[in-house]
């Protein structure tokens, strides 16, 4: 197997993208779901952005940093998406400009 | 080596009484409130006698340490008293009248719903008075100062419901805090100077100095400044305001506090700087010519009054100038013998004044009084000695004690003495006015039998009746004592009694013993004058007062409205400061500048809210937005940091 070298700039390129396209897509959707995706993508971003670091530093801490992140990250969808049911019970809608009632 | 004394217990036994009437007086039955008063004045009154009997086999001056107060580097006070042939006297005076006092004050206040305060405070005020006494530096003696001054405050007061009498006190007390003022800085004077306010150590530092000629010194200052403070507690020109409205007090407080001994707290401490003012010639011509000034002002002013306390008031005013006028000529122990004289018969008139005022229920205005000696004889006897004693008719106490201070004076200058004599004079006058309107002719009061148809709901006040005995029996010890007491002053004892202190002053002997008797003689004919004067006017032609006023027209008005000095005060210092922080501190200072920033930085944070709060929209987003605003703010600028 011929070892490929991809500079690291790439994958951080490519991490920075993904996290840019998480953060846009946070911004401007209303549809709750669509910005828990999101929210994922950021997630992922930084986690490949962990990698890259770990195996162009040689170093194991960034993979198991990884892991953990996708261990909370998977926690966190089922709390999250338990409340999103919650929420579309009580408010029959989805659009987060009408889930508002945290305003004085 | 002297025997311990415990001084510090003459002082301490009144302040127990006072705090133990003070504590516990509410529920106590009169008679153990003037139980508890009475035996711890007495019990101080009995040590000074023991002191005193004791006094010859001291060597002096006594000494006793009580406790460190401040000692810092290159400078101590202890708590220590200080005894000697000056103090002595004033302790007696001090502990003998005020427990005179004390008795007839029993009789006095009687009736007053507040008996137990009255003896606290009394008990309080002897407390101060003989710390003041008794101190052995200028700290001391100033807590004994600042604490009569609180006593007087109180006790003029005391019927602080009324309002004049509230107003009085803080008359008394605010200009007490101008002389304060002065003493205060004289004593910073004295501590920079000569790093001590020691009474050994201040004077033995400035025994050597030589005399200060006329251009002005440190101990020129400092006297003068002495003065200032003088002039407040003694009510000398300018600051005497006080004294006539502190008439406002009961009237046994008038006689202890106001005659007898608080006021001659100045003279005292004058005559304790003895050492100061004899180095400066200036302060000493400055005392002089303020003592006599006030001797000669307020003597016109008592002329005219109607109140039987405000004619003794300035009488007081009048005597306490005579004793500053012999400070002033260097002639300190004939200023003591008057200070002791004066006590014995201004307090026994003011205590007198008090058994006349209790005869008419209340009334103080002589004109409503007259023809009250067959009613209260007694009062009317010793009242008799007390007038004649204080109009120096021999061999009366005042007449003894006035003459040495007019002859010392005339050794001066003649001046104070010309000045001095027609006081005399005018003393003379004010006093047997005073007598006959009160004792002669017919009584003018309201009617007996008016009177005993209110006689249920006053105080039973019928016909003018004599006082206790609790009340007479102090009033007969102290006119034996102003029959007698001038008598020490024979041969001049009491000058030699106190030449320890003040060092002989009689070497020079500019005049003759012929001189002498002449002055005595001229002094004692224009006394007689003023009696035959007041005997004229107010008993055997009593129209005539009234047309020599009409006559008069303005200037007895001057008189009758005291020179208006209180309204000159009023205008030049009251009214302006009162202006100034009304208009000034009030309404500019406090209202447009302090309130202004307090509510304007309270408005401006309300209205810088009122933006903000829009952040705060409830929408996601937009928190996500700023979420996301910050971030980028916070990378920048560490990218901005990383660059540099």
């Amino acid at each position: 197997m011929v070892p490929s070298y991809i500079p690291l700039s790439y994958y951080l390129l490519l991490s920075g993208f993904l996290f840019a396209c998480g953060v846009v897509g946070f911004l401007i959707k209303r549809n709750i779901i669509t910005i828990f995706m999101s929210i994922e993508l950021m997630l992922n971003g930084v986690n490949l952005s962990f990698v890259a670091f770990a195996a162009h530093w040689h170093a194991l801490a960034g993979q198991v940093f990884v892991f953990f992140v996708m261990v909370v990250a998977a926690a966190e969808a089922t709390v999250g998406l338990a409340i999103i049911i919650a929420v579309y019970r009580t408010r029959e809608t989805l659009n987060v400009d009408q889930v508002n009632l945290l305003k004085l | 080596m002297n025997p311990n004394l415990n001084l510090w217990l003459i002082p301490v036994l009144p302040l127990a009484g006072a705090a133990i009437n003070g504590f516990l007086g509410k529920k106590s039955s009169r008679q153990a409130v003037s139980t508890v008063a009475l035996v711890f004045s007495g019990a101080a009154f009995a040590m000074a006698l023991w002191v005193a009997a004791r006094f010859s086999s001291l060597s002096l001056p006594y000494q006793e340490f009580v406790a460190h107060w401040i000692r810092i580097v290159g400078f101590r006070a202890d708590f220590a008293f200080y005894l000697d042939q000056l103090s002595l006297v004033m302790l007696l005076v001090v502990t003998g009248v005020g427990f005179l006092i004390h008795i007839y004050s029993v009789g006095y206040m009687w009736d007053d719903p507040s008996y137990y305060r009255f003896f606290s405070y009394l008990n309080l005020f002897m407390f101060f008075m003989l710390t003041l006494v008794l101190a052995n530096n200028y700290l001391v003696m100033f807590i004994g100062w600042e604490g009569v001054g609180l006593a007087s405050y109180l006790l003029i007061g005391f019927w602080f419901t009324k309002d004049s009498a509230a107003s009085a006190g803080k008359k008394a007390f605010i200009v007490n805090r101008i002389g304060d003022f002065g003493f205060l800085i004289a004593l910073f004077l004295l501590i920079k100077h000569f790093g001590s306010l020691n009474f050994d150590q201040v004077f033995q530092s400035i025994s050597p100095l030589g005399a200060e000629t006329a251009g002005a010194g440190v101990l020129t200052a400092i006297g003068i400044l002495l003065m200032v403070g003088a002039a407040g507690k003694s009510a000398q020109i300018p600051l005497y305001i006080w004294l006539p409205d502190a008439m406002e007090g009961p009237t046994p407080v008038s006689a202890l506090i106001h005659a007898a001994t608080m006021v001659t707290a100045g003279v005292y401490m004058v005559s304790r700087s003895h050492v100061i003012f004899e180095r400066a010639p200036t302060a000493l011509a400055v005392v002089a010519i303020i003592g006599t000034l006030t001797a000669f002002f307020a003597a016109t002013i008592g002329i005219a009054q109607t109140d039987i306390k405000k004619v003794l008031a300035y009488s007081t005013v009048s005597q306490l100038g005579y004793m500053f006028m012999a400070c002033g000529v260097g002639a300190f122990s004939a200023g003591n013998f008057h200070l002791m004289t004066h006590a014995f018969f201004k307090g026994l008139l003011f205590l007198g004044a008090g058994s006349v005022i209790h005869a008419v229920g209340g009334e103080q205005d002589m004109r409503k009084m007259g023809g009250l000696r067959s009613y209260i004889p007694w009062t009317f006897l010793t009242m008799g000695v007390a007038t004649l004693a204080i109009s120096g008719i021999p061999p009366f106490a005042g007449f003894w004690s006035k003459d040495e201070i007019l002859w010392k004076a005339y050794q001066v200058s003649w001046v104070y003495w010309g000045i001095g004599v027609f006081t005399a004079f005018l003393t003379s006058f004010y006093m047997f006015r005073l007598f006959y309107m009160t004792f002669f002719g017919d009584y003018r009061g309201a009617s007996a039998a008016a009177h005993d148809s209110h006689a249920s709901e006053t105080h039973g006040h019928g016909e003018p009746h004599e006082s206790p005995m609790v009340m007479l029996v102090p009033l007969m010890i102290l006119a034996l004592l102003s029959l007698v007491g001038g008598l020490v002053g024979i041969g001049n004892n009491f000058e030699h009694f106190l030449a320890p202190v003040f060092g002989t002053t009689e070497a020079v002997e500019t005049a003759s013993h012929g001189t002498e008797m002449l002055l005595m003689g001229v002094s004692v004919v224009l006394a007689a004058l003023g009696w035959i004067l007041a005997y004229v006017l107010y008993c055997s032609r009593p129209d005539l007062p009234q047309k020599i006023a009409d006559s008069l027209g303005g200037f007895y008005q001057a008189l009758v409205h005291k020179y208006y000095i209180d309204e000159l005060y009023a205008a030049l210092f009251v009214r302006p400061l009162i202006e100034g922080s009304t208009r000034i501190l009030w309404q500019d200072v406090d209202r447009k500048i302090i309130d202004a920033a307090v509510n304007d930085s309270g408005d401006g944070a309300r209205q810088v809210s009122d933006e903000v709060r829009r952040m705060q929209s409830g929408n996601i987003r937009s928190y996500a937005g700023w979420i996301a605003a910050g971030s980028a703010a916070v990378i920048a600028f560490m990218i901005w940091m990383g660059v540099r």
